[in-house]
């Protein structure tokens, strides 16, 4: 016990420690997990001692993790990608493969050794790749749509992967992907296996698909909660043990399993339940990658891994980048596509482990390969800096290299018609007014002009686009996007070139109120702000407050919130975090102090506030002029 | 009679006598009880709505305080929006006509103080006149005003007599033992005034 709670504390430490220093310099939760796994790895010896169990362990992170894409899985979102998934996708494994094969044997590798280093190659970091995107607001970008096709694709190209490697391998021995199950079929000639193979997806599509609902039904009339959650993971589990059993990856089984499940009434709960065990497992698996990086390997072998790396990541971008060409990925969205996608990925792990299972490869040759996949891992964060400083380049060399649109002039300019921006377009058609829209995802842009708006896809930061679509004699500016850093700077920008401009922009919270004021925005809406105080009017009422002295409260509300507002203006300085700003939390004890004073219990002000107006007159008070004669006309 | 109330008070939480009036005129049965500002606080009044109820009804009573000498806001803003041209008055509009209308009002001036030589120096069926005219253009027959004067000054038994009297004189209206050739010759009227003109 005191063991394991001594290992416990040294992983979740070095966990919590590292993650939160590779998130502050930006590098992302994986690399974060992968360096604890460094930093651990030769103390505790994970690499040498127990670490097969810890191994395992933490490859239900994996296996998790595919359940859950398989999950996500929405029929819709592909068929809307299916060009891009399948033509996209196809060629780049395909194409990736084939390279990296030509070199491994240009390198005097064996065929089959290549082919796997191809298969390694050709797939993409799902968990960085996502992840960065995510953060960076750029999912649903083109180029973060594209990235997701590919991916999506990539991690269902594992599937015959994996079913491939044995066949290659000829009949190997070992058990495979090292979860030590019984490996009842790991004798049998490669063809026999794989038609069991076949045969055990079968058991896993038939019994997701006909037993789970009567099963989760019944444990969710129960209204255990703890039960769903392990019964959850025995779905993960029995999938891991069955796939086991006749030799065949588990992660597979289990995104079968999560893709049978996706239309399942109960995925948001399996996904809710699963998730803190796949992001948990899923960083002890970086962890455990991190700890086999060992030091003696990396200097014996530095050159080769960096020649590698390099050379790794420049095949993968040399063949994404015409590719993404060719399917009309391009500019800024090309080169988000091209240098997001250059590294190799975690499922790289998986086949290399299964290539050593099956004698294929080396543990050397396995260790070394694994340093090449962590560093393309590592220097993703760069890749993604880079895309970033040469669609930068590009603007700056000037207009020729323009992909997206050429706006026509208009007097109103609304930049990004996503949820916020769509109903200002719908309100400004509705009442005879036809803005220039701007936005960067195609399909968007494609809707909005079935309406006759004059719509044009590109990023609307893009200076040169906001010039064309007539920035220098539009009336009106609204700028609707949810990426507040780039809003700040579209208003900036904005107010330089035409100062006579009058620019409604949409703040993501207080501080970027203030920052967009400071950038010369004449209007500013929170983007939460008044959808809240409705749902907080709303539940006023639910508790039986009259509607109209709801409407009472809700007006002071909102009429101290924004005088607080504007009062704090001037204590704000907005490169300081708010927090770390002496003055600014002074200033917060005034901020609709009323409404603050009312929150801690002293209502009195806020009562009174609301309460102004219709009090009846004290009668003995009045005093009407009986004598005096009024001043009527004629 | 199918009878119809339009309460208008914009702050019920103050309000002593109206809401506990309102309380029992909602309890009355078939009775068509409609408090204004719950119903549009935002004053966005739905008019076709509005319509349909005055045409599904017989009587329309209007229960407000009286706010310098006149309705509230929002039972104006009712006016205004609702009795629109071509329904309620000009020459395809009279959708309306043959209905009663009551107000049932609340002063906090007294009796004294609604009189020629009082300090409001006028009656108070004055003050109303431009609902009385309203209802007339519209071809509606305009009730002396149910009054209740002093509505901040009552004694306990006072106010619980006027509250008790309002759900009395809604039930009469809708089962028509209100004697109507009555009150149309009194210049308003008050609680105390029904025991003779309510028939049993
Ligand atoms: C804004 C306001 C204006 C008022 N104006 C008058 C008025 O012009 N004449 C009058 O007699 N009473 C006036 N009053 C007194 C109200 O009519 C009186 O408070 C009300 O009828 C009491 O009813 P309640 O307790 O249901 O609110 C006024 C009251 C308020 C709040």
């Amino acid at each position: 016990m005191e063991g394991l709670a001594f290992y416990a504390l040294c992983y979740l430490a070095a966990a919590v420690l590292a993650v939160i220093v590779s998130q502050r310099i930006g590098l992302g939760s994986v690399v974060g997990y992968i360096a604890a796994g460094v930093l651990i790895g030769p103390v505790f010896q994970i690499s040498v001692a127990g670490s097969g169990y810890l191994e395992q362990f933490s490859e239900f992170g994996i296996i998790m993790m595919l359940f859950l894409i398989g999950l996500e899985i929405d029929p819709q979102m592909v068929w809307r990608l299916r060009d891009k998934l399948l033509g996209l996708g196809g060629l780049q494994v395909v194409a990736t493969i084939a390279a990296v094969t030509a070199a491994g044997i240009g390198l005097s590798f064996s065929w089959q050794q290549s082919l796997l280093f191809g298969f390694v190659a050709a797939l993409s970091s799902t968990a960085i790749v996502l992840q960065t995107l995510e953060e960076k607001g750029l999912l649903r970008s083109d180029g973060g749509q594209a990235s997701f096709a590919v991916l999506l694709f990539q991690d269902l190209a594992v599937i015959p992967m994996l079913a491939c490697i044995p066949l290659i391998a000829g009949s190997g021995h070992g058990a495979s992907s090292g979860h030590g199950g019984a490996a009842v079929l790991a004798d049998l000639p490669g063809w026999i296996s794989a038609i069991l193979t076949l045969a055990a997806v079968g058991v896993i599509v038939a019994a997701a698909h006909f037993l789970s609902r009567p099963v989760f039904r019944t444990i969710a009339l129960l209204g255990l909660r703890e039960v769903f959650t392990a019964a959850a993971l025995l779905v993960v589990v029995g999938i891991t043990v069955l796939m086991s059993a006749v030799g065949l990856s588990p992660a597979l089984g289990a995104f079968l399993g999560g893709v049978v499940l996706a239309n399942s009434e109960f995925k948001h709960e399996l996904q809710n339940d699963i998730e803190p065990f796949k992001g948990l497992l899923l960083g002890l698996f970086f962890m455990t990658i991190g700890a086999k990086i060992d030091p003696a390997i990396l200097l014996a072998n530095w050159l080769t891994v960096a020649a590698a790396t390099l050379g790794l990541i420049a095949i993968k971008a040399l063949v994404l980048l015409p590719l993404a060409w060719f399917f009309r990925v391009r500019g800024p969205a090309g080169w988000l596509f091209t240098l997001g996608l250059a590294q190799a990925g975690e499922f790289g792990f998986v086949l290399l482990t299964i290539g050593e299972d099956r004698e294929l490869l080396s543990s050397t040759t396995v260790s070394v390969s694994v340093l090449i996949i962590t560093f393309s891992m590592v220097l993703t964060p760069l890749l993604f800096a880079l895309s970033n400083r040469i669609v930068v380049m590009l603007e700056i060399r000037g207009p020729q290299h323009r992909d997206a649109d050429q706006p026509e002039e208009g007097t109103v300019i609304l930049a990004g018609v996503g949820r916020f921006g769509q109903i200002i377009n719908r309100m400004l058609l509705a009442d005879g007014y036809k803005p220039v829209v701007l936005d960067y995802r195609a399909d968007v842009v494609d809707n909005v002009r079935k309406f006759g708006v004059k719509s044009f896809f590109g990023d609307a930061g893009r200076p040169d686009l906001l010039e064309s679509a007539g920035l220098a004699h539009a009336t009106l500016l609204i700028v609707a996007i949810d990426d507040p850093d780039r809003a700040t700077e579209i208003v900036a920008y904005a107010r330089r070139s035409n100062p006579g401009i009058q620019i409604i922009a949409r703040a993501y919270d207080r501080l970027h109120h203030y920052k967009l004021a400071d950038a010369g925005a004449n209007h500013i809406v929170r983007e939460m702000f008044d959808g809240s105080v409705q749902a907080a009017g709303m539940a006023l009422e639910s508790l039986g407050m009259h509607p109209y002295e709801v409407q009472k409260r809700k007006t002071v509300f909102v009429e101290q919130d924004t005088a607080g507002l504007s009062r704090m203006a001037g204590l704000v300085d907005v490169d300081t975090p708010a927090a770390n700003n002496p003055d600014f939390v002074a200033g917060f004890n005034d901020i609709g102090k009323v409404i603050e004073n009312a929150m801690m219990g002293y209502r009195s002000g806020y009562e009174e506030m609301v309460a102004r107006g219709w009090n009846a007159p004290d009668a003995s008070s009045i005093h009407v002029p009986r004598s005096v004669e009024p001043d009527r006309p004629s | 009679m199918r009878i119809l109330v339009l309460f208008a008070h914009p702050a019920q939480r103050k309000s002593s006598i109206n809401t506990a009036m309102a309380a029992r005129a909602r309890a009355v049965d078939g009775v068509t009880f409609v408090d204004l500002y719950a119903e549009y606080p935002r004053f966005s009044i739905d008019v076709d709505r509005e319509q349909r109820r005055l045409i599904e009804h017989d009587v329309i009573v209007f229960q407000f305080p009286v706010f310098w000498y006149s309705t509230p806001a929002l039972l104006k803003q009712w006016q205004d929006l609702v009795l629109e041209y071509g329904f309620a008055y000009g020459p395809q509009g009279k959708k309306l006509a043959g209905k009663l209308t009551l107000a049932c009002i609340t002063t906090g001036g007294s009796r004294s103080d609604y009189a020629e030589d009082g300090g409001n120096r006028r009656v108070v069926e004055h003050f109303l006149y431009p609902l009385e005219q309203t209802a007339i253009l519209c071809g509606m027959e305009y009730l002396p005003p149910f009054v209740l004067y002093s509505a901040n000054h009552l004694d306990d038994a006072g106010a619980q007599h006027h509250i008790q009297s309002y759900p009395r004189l809604l039930t009469a209206l809708r089962e028509e033992r209100l004697d109507l050739s009555s009150v149309r010759l009194m210049p308003t009227f008050g609680s105390f005034d029904l025991t003779d003109l309510v028939r049993d």
